[in-house]
């Protein structure tokens, strides 16, 4: 409909928009292709299936993984007090959730580094019950679940406010428990935006860096993320196997991304 | 809460679908700890550490110490000039995406987002890539005079591309909503496209060019992954100051660490509490634009 109307600079705005996105964005991401096919698969193969390389990327799985399923839970708990229920300063509760999006990832790290060490406000209480968080992959969970927290919330909370409470109160009159109105007539609600906030959680866990150098010892084949390994190979200027290893993570988020655009049509298509 | 005892119905349909008080209670402190412990308890953390040696040692940390001041200026110049160039193209992009259709316009929309899907870390190696001693470009410009990396431009270069969906993202669904109407009213007034856009299109964008600015500024500050890759880290030299944080803890010097930090985090939590700020305001504004052009009407 908008194509018809006469307004002015299509021309410019295309023009100013691709150049732009050409010179920021894809100009890079070519460098990254043209480094890519210098490299024979045996190469891509050997660098990827390198022992140091296969303990970063399982890492980097299993940590953002486990910090993924674990803001489910939290994500699931918060949206649902701060949707359902009253409290003092529920606004400023509900602002905060926010902050690990604004707040930048070596601050996270510098907190999250200090807080769980011995003599740190919560390492003081939980190093003597046994429980070594600090440098361990723990603490890269830790903070993964800091940084992914709001994804899950933000994706729920809009969904659950706009649940109508009718169906829940039919379910409660035919006899149904809490629990069971929870997963029967809740979750099949809310199944799709929590997928999502754990989509982007993981995402972003995956690629995590500046949060976790702190946190973490980095040590090669034990506490080294991918992302570490990758800037740890352009140190070296082995560009080669950095540009390996970074395909691996974009092809892998590229994937994530592609897999929630799809379940979001097919879980649209199933409502209508 | 609503005090409506008309129907009589009403409070048992209500406790039907209520949860009982000992579960309310329950989930409420449940979720006060987790946004307590993961959250609340980090921001306090930096200001108590910052302060721990007195106010006057925190500024001491801040801008006695040369390499803190260096790293306070390399934000201050890199930062704003990231966040001009994104609010230019976001401009750009969103009047191209909001007001016109054409073929590759869901593929840009996608691009757009692109950078959100992308490791910090990545966007570095591609700058070093491109601009470095090896790379595509870096030789040629470097015969002509001109050095990317490790240099101010590569920081702002990397800040940019990671920063970039954030304004074009609040001004395209802003805009869509606005419509075309007053804009066409404007030309088919007279105006030229220039005029329009100066005096119709931008003011009606005010709000979301502000929290955008905001929110992408935020971002810009704290950059870490991107910038670390292509600073070279030499101290003083293209050091922002999430990089000088980074080397502070390498160096054991927590007060001067957590100083730092306190700006960082002084400023995520102004945005956080501008964007509130923001959305009460851009509330009743809705409703002041909804009843002026009802009354056009």
């Amino acid at each position: 409909m908008s194509s018809r109307v006469p307004l002015p600079g299509f021309a410019l705005s295309l023009g100013y928009t691709l150049t732009f996105m050409s010179l920021i964005v894809f100009l890079p991401l070519a460098a990254i292709a043209w480094k890519s096919a210098d490299l024979s698969w045996e190469q891509f193969v050997q660098t990827v299936s390198h022992p140091r390389a296969l303990a970063a990327m399982r890492l980097t799985f299993s940590t953002a993984l486990i910090a993924a399923a674990i803001n489910i839970v939290l994500g699931l708990i918060v949206a649902w007090v701060l949707v359902r229920y009253e409290f003092p300063f529920k606004r400023w509760v509900d602002a905060l959730i926010d902050l690990p999006f604004a707040l930048p990832t070596a601050v996270a790290g510098l907190v999250y580094a200090s807080l769980y060490m011995k003599d740190g406000w919560i390492g003081r209480f939980i190093v003597p019950m046994g429980i070594e968080i600090a440098y361990t992959p723990a603490a890269i969970v830790m903070v993964l679940v800091f940084t992914g927290f709001p994804f899950v919330v933000r994706a729920v909370q809009p969904v659950l406010e706009e649940i109508d409470t009718d169906l829940e109160e039919a379910s409660a009159i035919l006899g149904a428990t809490r629990w069971q109105t929870f997963w029967m007539v809740l979750w099949p609600n809310l199944r799709p935006a929590v997928v999502t906030g754990f989509a982007l959680a993981l995402a972003r866990g995956l690629g995590e860096y500046g949060s976790v150098i702190f946190v973490s010892s980095n040590l090669p084949g034990k506490t080294e993320v991918a992302p570490t390994l990758i800037v740890a190979r352009i140190e070296e200027n082995k560009f080669a196997e950095a540009t390996a290893l970074a395909l691996v993570l974009l092809l892998s988020s590229f994937a994530l991304l592609g897999l929630i655009n799809v379940w979001e049509k097919w879980s649209r298509r199933h409502e209508a | 809460m609503k005090p409506d005892t008309s129907t009589a119905a009403q409070p048992r349909r209500q406790r039907a679908a209520q949860d009982p008080l000992w579960l309310r209670v329950l989930l409420t402190s449940i979720a006060l700890a987790i946004v307590g412990i993961l959250i609340f308890l980090p921001i306090l953390h930096v200001f108590v550490h910052a302060f721990s040696e007195g106010p006057f040692r925190y500024f001491e940390h801040l801008f006695g110490d040369s390499a803190n001041r260096d790293a306070i200026l390399t934000t201050l110049s890199v930062a704003p000039r990231a966040v001009i160039l994104n609010l230019v193209f976001g401009v750009s992009a969103a009047w191209l995406i909001a007001r016109f259709r054409f073929p590759g316009r869901t593929l840009l929309l996608t691009m757009v987002d692109l950078p959100f899907a992308i490791s910090p870390v990545v966007v570095g190696l591609a700058l070093v890539l491109l601009y470095g001693n090896q790379g595509l470009l870096g030789p040629r410009l470097s015969s002509a005079g001109i050095t990317v990396l490790f240099n101010t431009p590569a920081l702002v270069l990397a800040t940019t591309f990671v920063t970039l969906p954030f304004i074009v993202r609040e001004l395209i669904p802003l805009m869509e909503s606005v419509g075309p109407d007053e804009e066409l009213a404007a030309l088919s007034l007279g105006a030229s496209g220039w005029q329009m856009f100066w005096l119709v299109t931008l003011p009606g964008l005010r709000l979301g060019l502000l929290y955008g600015i905001i929110l992408c500024s935020a971002r810009a500050v704290g950059e870490f992954g991107a910038v670390y890759v292509v600073s070279g880290r030499i101290a003083g030299r293209g050091q922002t100051i999430p990089l000088r944080v980074e080397q502070l803890f390498q160096q054991y010097q927590s007060p001067a660490d957590f100083a730092l930090a306190s700006i960082l985090t002084g400023i995520a939590l102004a945005s956080l509490f501008a964007r509130r700020l923001l959305e009460s305001a851009s509330g009743p504004r809705k409703i002041q634009s909804a009843t002026t052009s009802g009354d056009a009407a």
